[in-house]
Formats: structure tokens, C-alpha cells, sequence
């Protein structure tokens, strides 16, 4: 019997879950930072983690508030410049890139600029920030967000940062990096992938108590939906005491 | 090159390389001077009415409030920022009247702390202008373009999006893949403010933990305002060189300003003031909540001594150092909201 958890937590935890030991990690504000810090003290002590405004290698001791706060080169292998982590992403150095998003659209593709038209918007967002730039050059492009139907939409408002753009081949044919793109979206409800041939949105897994069925009321597209959809796991006593420590003021995991 | 793609953003901050050069050659002194000067006369020097203006830092990350405080209280207007990450300084700047276009690679949010009520407000009613879009990496590079001395610089991002679309720069086909390619035009801010943690009376700089964008930022800027923690003397910049990271032939102006940075975070000295962030954060939701902040720490204040008495003191600043060096927990008002 594991304690009871919060959808942050399980978020955090089916998050963490997918990198890799010795891989890279290229992480923004909030729960990819939960998330990445979780793998690291887990399953993965050798991650890679970097972060735009030029930590690369971090142990970070406790959730930064911004990805340019002093915790995201604390006993890093080097405090370097955006410069140099981009350079490095368009060299093809970076394993995964972590984002979050107001839309997203069943090709991955994101918003996070406008809400309306781009000049009259009925809510203006702070912008690509660095998230084009990891959707663009990272291998693979890992999305947490909050799943309604206002948020997965078959259009978005604005692309802010590219997905699988209209389909299969259009990355490469826009001139962005061979080989890269979304790899999975992690919502309160699920995990997703991207079907190998058409680059649309799939379901692989609910969280605990969710149906099928709740995912595509909660999907504004037609979703790719499997035979065999398993559940995810539910974070173990120890990655919630360890996130407890990351986030030892709740500002991310709430209290 | 075949042309693929055009931006349709405003093209800010562009210069022929040979007009910049000749810019350089007129106007930025070669000789080891002593710029030391105070906050007041820096801005009112180097910034005009109407100037591109960019700030070193990142976020709320070594910011030079100090200038940007003396900005409001000389009252500039039609700046144009860079929003290279532009947070609190870009959030007071509109607030206050003196920034009114922008180009947004990353503004009007306060990051895990939630959205800016008040430069939120004003892009959504037209009173602040986004002029273009851009990405972080994009706009680093189009600092590093100039930095470079060059028109332009090729990328692979931003390719297949509205961020494109809605961006300065050009898409061709690269002559030696055959691929399209993004073209980012580079940026030469009219100025640019800067905190650092030390430098010599002529400009030469330190600075402490990631340099963010600053080392191309220093070199694509026309006029440089440092601000700093501690002026030094060139002896011991000569015995370090290595650690310099702006060289004086790219500085204007020196002003040693402790905790000039504040409330943004210093490494290694003092982190976020998360009490005053979160008071700005509260005040500015409203119109009058704005006047009243500017009122109480902008206009209502002599020199930066008062403003940081003000804000607390001695006891505040130990505190915020603290924190900084991870010996004190983190509190902030904003927090309490996140939690309910």
C-alpha cells in the first residue's frame, strides 16, 4: 500500500520515469525540474541535466525558482551561457527537451504565445522563452501539460513551437534537425506518444482511475487509441519522500 | 541564397555592419578613462527617448534594477525592449510608461511565480506593442551576430512556426546543405544595462556563475551601462584576466551600486527578494496599485541607499543572502496564494 499521492506527484514520477541513466536533459521551470531532480536522486544519478541560461551539470540541492537561479549550477560541472547549451542542443548533444504548453494539437505542435489572434489577443502569454529552440534541436521532445479540451485542440491559436508541424516528413522538409521531434505528453489523465507512421497523438497509458473514456472526452482530436492501453504506475514511498525534499515548500508539488 | 521565407515582426536593432563600424570608429573611445559615474548622469547620457534597450541578466538573474529604476524616475518614453527574458524589469518599464514595443522572446510572466497583471494588461489592450516574435536561442544569436560584426546569422530553429512567421528573421535554402535555414538578423541595441559583481574604474568586468547572455550582449550593445557590486582596482584585473568578460572599450559608464541588482537574484551574494516581488506582484493587479509602487520606491526614494533601507535593510539583505547560500528557508507571499 503506497501513501496517498497527489496528480503533480504521479505527473512528476511517470515524468522522471522516462529518462534515462546517462542521458541529457535539457529542463524548464516547474515540473520538469520536479522531474528531472527526481530522476537524479532515483533511477538515474548520471543524468545530464541542463538548463538554458547555462548550467550544464548541476546536483541541484532544492527546486530552482527560474531556470537561470544560482541552485541550477550549484556543484555543476560547468556555469557556462545560453550560447553554449544551444549550441550544444543544435549540435545534437541534448537527449530530451522538457516543455510545458497552453495547446498543444494532435501533431505535438505548441502554444504558449497567444490566446485570439496574435494582434488583438484576448490573453497574451509570455511566448516561445526557450521552448522553440528545445522543440527544434533536442532529439526528443518530452510535453507536460494539463489535459481539457480548451488545451488539446485540432487548431492551435499559434504555433509557438514545432511538433511533427502537418505530419510525417514536415520537420525535415522545414529545414529542422533529421530524426527529432515529440516523444511523449504526460498529463494528469495519461501518457501519450506519437503513431511512427502518421506523427499523430496516441494514447499508451491512464493513470489510476481514469478510463479511456475520460482521455477523449478530455481531447479536442481524434486520438490514436491501441488495443491494449495499461495503467501507469503510481509513484513508490520513496520518490515521494524524495520529492518532498525537492520541493520542501510546495511550490510546485503543493503542500 | 534562394529566399524561402520572410518574418513579417518589425526589424529592430539592425545595422549595415559598415554604418555600425563607422559608429564604433566615431564614437566608442579606445582609451583606459575613468567612467565612474553616478546612476543619474549614466542614464541621463546613454539613454534617449525612443532608444532600443536591452538588459543584461536573465528573468529575475543579475539585473540591473538600479538603472532601470532611474529610467522611470527620469520619466524616458518609446523605449523599445529587447524581451530576451525579460521579466520584472520589463514588467515595471511598461508599467511605468517607458517601454512601449517590444520583441518577445520571453515577457509578461514572472515564471513559477504566475503572469505580470501589469504588462499583461497592456499587451492586451494595445498599449505595449509586441513588434515581433522570437525565440531565447534566436535572440542570443542575433546578439552574437553583431557581437560578430556581421548583418546576420544562421540557425535551425524556429523553422515551420507563427514564432517564424511573426519574427524578424528570414528562411533560405543553405548553400552548402540544400536544406532551408532560418537567418536571424543580428541586433544592436541603442543600450544596454548591465549588473555585474565587479569591475575597475575603465570597465573591465567579472562576473560570477553562468554569464547568461552577457558576453555577446556587452559586444553587440552601442552604449554600455555597468552597474556594479564593487568597483576594483586594475591591478587585479591584470592579475586575473582570465576572468574578465567585458573588456573596457565596450563600457560607457561605471556605477558601483551594492545590491543594485535587487530584487532580482545576485550569485552568490543575495538571492530573489520574493517579499517585494510578491508585493509588486499584489500591487500591480491594479492601475493604483502601480502608482502606489512607484510612488513608494521609485519616486518617493533619494538614492538607492534609501530604497534599500526601505525594503528592509541590513536585517533584509542578511536574510536574502541567507537564502542564497541555502542557511535560511524560502519564504515568499506568493507562495501562500499557490498553496490555498
Amino acid at each position: 500500500m503506497t501513501r496517498s499521492y497527489s496528480p503533480t506527484e504521479l505527473l512528476a514520477s511517470v515524468a522522471a520515469g522516462l529518462l534515462e541513466d546517462n542521458s541529457s536533459v535539457f529542463v524548464g521551470t516547474g515540473l520538469p525540474m520536479i522531474a528531472s531532480m527526481l530522476a537524479q536522486r532515483t533511477h538515474a544519478p548520471n543524468l545530464l541535466i541542463i538548463f538554458e541560461a547555462g548550467g550544464i551539470g548541476p546536483q541541484v540541492p532544492v527546486l530552482p525558482i527560474s531556470v537561470g537561479d544560482s541552485r541550477t549550477f550549484h556543484r555543476a560541472v560547468a556555469a557556462s551561457s545560453m550560447h553554449d547549451v544551444m549550441s550544444a542542443s543544435q549540435a545534437g548533444y541534448v537527449d530530451y527537451g522538457f516543455l510545458g504548453a497552453a495547446q498543444i494539437d494532435p501533431y505535438g505542435n505548441l502554444n504558449t504565445t497567444v490566446i485570439g489572434a496574435w494582434d488583438h489577443p484576448t490573453v497574451r502569454f509570455p511566448g516561445s522563452g526557450g521552448a522553440n529552440d528545445v522543440g527544434s534541436l533536442c532529439w526528443k521532445t518530452i510535453i507536460v501539460m494539463r489535459q481539457d479540451r480548451r488545451r488539446f485542440v485540432e487548431e492551435l491559436d499559434f504555433l509557438t513551437t514545432p511538433g511533427y508541424l502537418d505530419g510525417p516528413g514536415a520537420r525535415e522538409a522545414a529545414g529542422l534537425p533529421a530524426g527529432t521531434g515529440p516523444y511523449r505528453v504526460i498529463t494528469q489523465l495519461g501518457l501519450f506518444d506519437f503513431d511512427e507512421t502518421t506523427k499523430r497523438m496516441g494514447l499508451v497509458a491512464t493513470h489510476p482511475g481514469v478510463s479511456v473514456d475520460d482521455v477523449q472526452q478530455a481531447t479536442g482530436f481524434e486520438l490514436v487509441i491501441p488495443d491494449r492501453v495499461v495503467t501507469t504506475d503510481p509513484p513508490t514511498d520513496a520518490a515521494l519522500a524524495a520529492m518532498r525534499d525537492i520541493d520542501p515548500t510546495g511550490m510546485v508539488i503543493g503542500k | 541564397m534562394r529566399n524561402l521565407d520572410t518574418g513579417r515582426g518589425k526589424l529592430v536593432g539592425w545595422h549595415d555592419p559598415d554604418e555600425h563600424r563607422a559608429w564604433v570608429a566615431q564614437h566608442k573611445s579606445r582609451a583606459l578613462e575613468d567612467k565612474r559615474t553616478s546612476v543619474q548622469d549614466a542614464v541621463d547620457k546613454y539613454v534617449q527617448d525612443g532608444d532600443l534597450l536591452a538588459c543584461g541578466g536573465f528573468g529575475h538573474i543579475r539585473v540591473s534594477m538600479a538603472a532601470v529604476y532611474e529610467i522611470i524616475r527620469q520619466g524616458k518614453r518609446d523605449l523599445t525592449l529587447c524581451g530576451k527574458t525579460a521579466v520584472h524589469d520589463s514588467d515595471v518599464l511598461i508599467a511605468a510608461g517607458c517601454v512601449n514595443r517590444i520583441e518577445v522572446a520571453y515577457a509578461f510572466g514572472h515564471e513559477l511565480r504566475g503572469l505580470s497583471p501589469a504588462s499583461r494588461r497592456a499587451a492586451e489592450s494595445g498599449r505595449c506593442e509586441v513588434v515581433a516574435e522570437i525565440s531565447n536561442a534566436g535572440y542570443q544569436w542575433r546578439f552574437s551576430a553583431a557581437a560578430m560584426g556581421l548583418s546576420f546569422i544562421p540557425t535551425r530553429v524556429m523553422l515551420g512556426t507563427d514564432t517564424l512567421k511573426r519574427s524578424s528573421a528570414k528562411v533560405v535554402e543553405d548553400p552548402f546543405t540544400g536544406k532551408p535555414v532560418t537567418l536571424l538578423p543580428a541586433c544592436y541595441p541603442d543600450v544596454v544595462l548591465m549588473h555585474v559583481h565587479r569591475c575597475d574604474m575603465h570597465g573591465n568586468a567579472q562576473i560570477d556563475g553562468i554569464t547568461i547572455e552577457d558576453f555577446e550582449l556587452a559586444r553587440a550593445a552601442r552604449r554600455l551601462i555597468l552597474t556594479t557590486e564593487q568597483i576594483i582596482d586594475n591591478e587585479s584585473i591584470r592579475k586575473s584576466p582570465q576572468d574578465t568578460i567585458i573588456p573596457y572599450y565596450l563600457v560607457d559608464a561605471v556605477v558601483e551600486v551594492p545590491y543594485g541588482a535587487h530584487p532580482t537574484l545576485m550569485p552568490d551574494l543575495y538571492y530573489f527578494d520574493e517579499q517585494h516581488i510578491g508585493e509588486w506582484l499584489r500591487l500591480s493587479k491594479s492601475e493604483a496599485g502601480v502608482a502606489e509602487y512607484m510612488d513608494r520606491y521609485v519616486f518617493g526614494v533619494g538614492s538607492f541607499k534609501d530604497y534599500l533601507a526601505l525594503i528592509g535593510g541590513a536585517e533584509q539583505l542578511e536574510y536574502l543572502r541567507q537564502v542564497e547560500h541555502l542557511e535560511a528557508p524560502l519564504e515568499a507571499p506568493w507562495l501562500e496564494e499557490k498553496r490555498k
